[in-house]
Parts: structure tokens; sequence; C-alpha cells
């Protein structure tokens, strides 16, 4: 006498429904999203539970191993497909403009305003210390930095550094290497940040040191005024992307040092989603900053100019980040 | 004091999976997933970064070749290029190829693992972007040191440094679910997520549920060595299947019959035959030594 096993009539029964979700999944993580007709997106949830239902009958009853190895990983398959991010990526690009960017920079004001303080510090600092003894600009400013931008060059020498012979040909190359130098080191200043805040504190006050270093430098030649134009026109951009990189190093620091209620693992977490946002927008400012100071302070040379375009730029910010806004 | 003298039954039987976590869907059922071990994350990090540098020196070349072709002021251009490319393939493979739906780079797919979050919830972009920030300090500045070796003066100072930066990259290696620092921080972990297909079922379509094997025969095993015979079964390796089907024959005392294959296929189906209908019954018999 022969009998059919029940495991093998279950299989036989719901084996279909299981190839039709496998081919389904095939074509949605393949990217093929849009070539799925609407019943098969509907029809994908549907096979997913009936998919789970046969999972744990076939633990209950059926001891082919394949066979539950198969389920198993079917349904962790469909899991993350019915479960996963469901916008598409131009839809989160524009949420991350209109709503998330400027929200998570808001939120961590505080840190903002943190290393803003310290990059000032460093600055004050660098520029006081350098104005009563030039001998201190060798301690802040490495000497392939300074490119012979030192105490001991002349005035001609430094002015020319500010309104230099304009190279408009390699522009576009100093541009991206401004660019890609500069966030670089932003996202390396925020990634330290994890390191309980403290590489980023060091890094926002070095930052400061070296600005006012050059500040003390060429105000002693009295070419403070132009200098600051120098720097304004990329500077209001950069400075801030900088500084908000530090603040995201902190938020990400604090979290981990000071978890609150959450544990310190979840704290983390918490920290590092906001934190990210942050810094995916200062990947964007620096860009920003890049083209102004690869093109803009190439192509504009006069001081008053500068300090317009710098201004104009910082208020495009403030007023981008803070300005309040209604809701939805 | 008597209940102290009785005898404990026997402690469950837990599958050899120290990687095994729960993931228990919204629909209440635990679909056992299991971690990436470090050795699959090392190797699926090395065929990406493979791939980064195989781009990046293709680009250079096809660079090249366009500059000496065209040879009129595009060296501008293509240094922007370059450049461009150099900076996104560092900064941004990873994360773009893990907001696919695969949630994968290529070298995590060749290796079957996928990113997912450590709560079961929706992998959203920014825990992925944060991911792979923190590979700055996990990869790329350990990387930039080690070639840095014969640049350094201080040799403390580049001690200290190879230690301050073996904590991140070391970092898997010494927690028992093998987050990185990124995994960390985005509050995402790595999971095996292998594409199996469907194999066929050996039990076939008929069972003789006569004559072949005695009762005690079939009382001889359990659960696990069912799942052993049938690996043994689907490799179909002839000199595995011959000791196996002599060491069964010798165990439960049945009598040998056709070649081992046939042997042995005859005796799965009696088994699991078996096993299964004491299983609808609610006995699910572990091992040999769970009690029949």
């Amino acid at each position: 006498m022969t009998v059919t096993l029940k495991s093998r009539r279950f299989r036989t029964e719901r084996e279909a429904d299981w190839r039709r979700l496998e081919n389904l999944l095939d074509r949605f993580e393949k990217g093929q999203r849009a070539s799925l007709s609407d019943d098969e997106v509907i029809a994908i949830p549907v096979l997913y539970r009936a998919t789970l239902t046969s999972l744990s009958m076939a633990r209950a009853i059926s001891l082919d191993k394949s066979l539950v190895d198969y389920l198993e990983s079917l349904s962790a398959r469909a899991y993350f497909c019915v479960y996963g991010a469901r916008t598409t990526l131009t839809e989160r690009v524009a949420r991350f403009f209109v709503r998330d960017w400027p929200e998570a920079v808001r939120s961590l004001w505080r840190e903002t305003l943190v290393s803003g303080a310290m990059n000032l510090l460093g600055t004050i600092v660098a520029y006081v210390l350098v104005r009563r003894s030039p001998q201190w600009f060798s301690s802040f400013v490495s000497e392939d930095y300074a490119q012979g931008r030192d105490p001991s060059a002349s005035y001609k020498q430094l002015y020319d550094t500010l309104h230099g012979p304009q190279h408009v040909d390699g522009l576009s190359v100093l541009a991206a290497f401004l660019f890609t130098h500069n966030a670089r080191i932003a996202l390396l200043s925020f990634a330290l940040g994890f390191a309980c805040c403290l590489p980023s504190a060091f890094m926002m006050i070095y930052n400061g040191l070296v600005l006012g270093a050059f500040l003390a430098l060429f105000a002693q030649q009295g070419l403070g005024f132009e200098l600051g134009g120098w720097l304004f026109i990329h500077g209001t951009t950069e400075i801030f992307a900088v500084t908000l990189a530090g603040a995201a190093g902190f938020h990400i620091g604090w979290g981990l040092a000071f978890p609150g209620e959450l544990s310190r693992m979840d704290a983390l977490a918490a920290a590092g989603r906001r934190a990210a946002v942050v810094m995916g927008g200062v990947v964007v400012m620096l860009a920003v900053a890049g083209l102004l100071e690869g093109y803009g302070r190439q192509l504009v040379q006069s001081t008053l100019v500068r300090y317009a375009v710098g201004a104009a730029m910082l208020t495009l910010w403030c007023t981008y980040f803070y300005l309040p806004r209604g809701e939805r | 004091m008597n209940a102290a003298t009785q005898p404990q039954p026997p402690p469950a039987y837990t599958p050899p999976q120290p990687r095994m976590r729960e993931l228990v869907t919204p629909e209440g059922i635990d679909l056992r997933i299991v971690l990436a071990e470090a050795g699959e994350r090392a190797a699926a990090l090395l065929l990406d970064l493979a791939i980064i540098l195989g781009v990046l020196i293709g680009a250079t070349i096809a660079l090249a070749i366009v500059g000496g072709v065209l040879n009129f002021g595009v060296e501008e251009l293509i240094g922007v290029v370059w450049l461009l490319v150099a900076f996104f393939l560092r900064n941004f493979y990873f994360t773009a190829f893990e907001l696919t739906p695969r949630a994968a780079t290529p070298g995590k797919r060749a290796l079957g693992l996928r990113v997912a979050m450590r709560d079961g919830g929706r992998l959203t972009a920014e825990a992925i972007f944060l991911r792979n920030v923190m590979r700055e300090v996990e990869l790329f500045v350990p990387i930039t040191l080690v070639f840095a070796v014969g640049f350094s003066e201080d040799g403390l100072a580049y001690l200290m440094a190879l230690i301050w930066c073996g904590v991140f990259v070391l970092f898997p290696l010494f927690n028992k679910d093998r987050l990185r620092v990124g995994d960390l921080v985005g509050g995402t972990w790595v999971v095996r997520a292998p594409r199996r297909l469907l194999d066929i079922d050996l039990a076939g379509d008929e069972v003789e549920t006569e004559g072949l094997f005695s009762a005690e025969a079939l009382d001889a095993y359990g659960v696990k060595e069912l799942t052993v015979l049938e690996d043994v079964l689907r490799r179909r390796d002839p000199a595995t299947m011959k000791a196996v089907a002599e060491r069964i024959q010798y165990k439960t005392g049945a009598r040998p019959f056709g070649s081992p294959l046939e042997f042995l296929q005859a005796y799965y189906k009696a088994l699991r035959l078996h096993l299964e209908s004491r299983l609808l019954f609610g006995r699910r018999r572990r091992d040999k030594y769970d009690k029949p």
C-alpha cells in the first residue's frame, strides 16, 4: 500500500503561490518595479502573508529541511520588500530639501552654537597671539599650507595672493578639487564626533586657529579688509557647513556620552539619524562653496562685491534654515 | 525534596547557529534571521573595494584616451570628471547600492548579504547614509595611515594612531552582533539573505507504507538524523552514501537491498513518514537520544 505524505500534499497545493511570489520578488529586486502591473503589486502583500502562513505550518508539520529553509528565505525577502522603503528616490530627495534638512539643522541649534563658538574662540585666540608676536604664525599654519603667506612676506606678495593673475582655465578643476577636499574633511570631522565629541571640538578650534592666524597676518599689512572679502565670498557657506558638520559630530558624541532615558545604543541610533540628515546637507553646501571659491572668487576681483556675494549667501542659508515656516 | 530528585527534562535542542536572531514580523511569525559573519563582511568589502579600484582605473584610462583623441582643451573637463568620479565612488558607492531594493552592494550580493534595521523596521535613507559616512574613519583613514608608514618621523605617534584606528577597524570582532561603528550609529546590521531555490521533495509522490522496514528500524533515529540523511541524499556523493547505508543497516538491522542510493531513498521516505505522522500528533523526536 502506498500513501502520499501530508507534507508533500501541503507543498503541492501551495507551490504555485510561492513560485509566483518568488518571480515577483526577483523582478522587484532587480529594480524592474515599473514592469510590475497594478495587480501584481497588490498581489505581493497577499502572497507574502500566505507564505508566512505556509512557513509556520511547514515548521509544524514538515520535516523537509530544504522546504523550510526555502520558505524562510522567501518570507524574509518578501518581508523586506513589503516593509521596506516605499518612497522613490525623487520623492525622498524632494522631502529632504523641503522639510528634513532645515528641520534637522534647526533641531541642532545648541550644537551649532557651541561649534560656532569654538570656531570663533580659535579665531580670536590665534588673531590676538599672532598680532602680538608673529612667531606664533608658524605654530598654527604649516609651511605647505601657508605657501609663502607668512610674516616674512611683503605687502606685494600678500596682495597678489588675494588678487592674483586670473587663471580662468583651471577654475572648474579647482572648484571640483576644493569641493571634494572640503567634503572629505567635513565628513571626517563628523565621523570623529563618535568619540565623545572631543575630536570634533579639536577640529573646530583648529579650523578657527588657522583662520585667525591668516587674518592677523594680513591685518598687520593693512590687508585685513581685503582678506575678509577674499574669505567671505565662499567662507560664509563653507565655514557654516564646517560648523554644521562639527555640530552633527557633537550631536552624535553627546548622544553616546549622555544617552538620557534611552539605552546607549538606542540614543546613538536616534542621534545618528538626525545628524545624518544634517551631514547630507553639509555635502550640498560644500559643493556650493566649492563653486563660489573656484569660480566666484577668481572671477570677482572687487572686494566689495565679494562681501556682497558672501553676505547674500549667508542671508540665504539663514533664511532657509531658521525662518519659521507653516506646518505641512 | 521530591521535586529535586525528579529527572529534569533534557534541554531543548537548539541549532548550532550562534548568529541567529529573532525577527518577529507584525504578523507574529519569527523569521529567524542569521547575521553575517565577520569573514563574509570582510570578503564583501574586499570585493567592493576591488570594484571601486577597477572602475577608477578604467575611468582613468578612458579619460586619458578621450583626452588623447580630442586633444583640444578637454584636460580641464577630464580633471573635473576624474575628481568627481573618485569622490563619488569613495563616498557614495556604498550608499547608492544600499538604497536599492536589494539593500546590498555588489560585494554583499555576491555573498548573499543585505543591510537591515536592527529593530526590524523600515530601512531608511538616513541610516544607510550614516552607516557609510562612518566608513571614513573605519576604513579610509586607516588605509591612508598604513600607506603613510614611511613618512612619519615620530614612531610613537604613529603607533598611537595605529591603535586608535585599530579600535574602529576591529570593532566588529568585539561584539556579538558583528556591528561596525557605522552599524551602531545607523541602527542597522548586516544579515544573510540568500536567494534559495526550491529543491525537489525527496519523499516523491508515493511512499510505500509497509514491508521494507521494521518498527524498530524506524525508531532508531530522530529529526536531526533525518536532516543529515536529507543532506546526504541531496549531495549524492557515492562514497558517503555507501558508508551511511552500511551504518544504518548495521545499526537498525535493516536488510540491505538495491544500491545504496535506492536503499537510502527508501529509508528516508519511510523514516519521514514515520516521524511526520508522529509530528501530527504533537510528538517531535529531536534526535536519536530523545525517547521514541
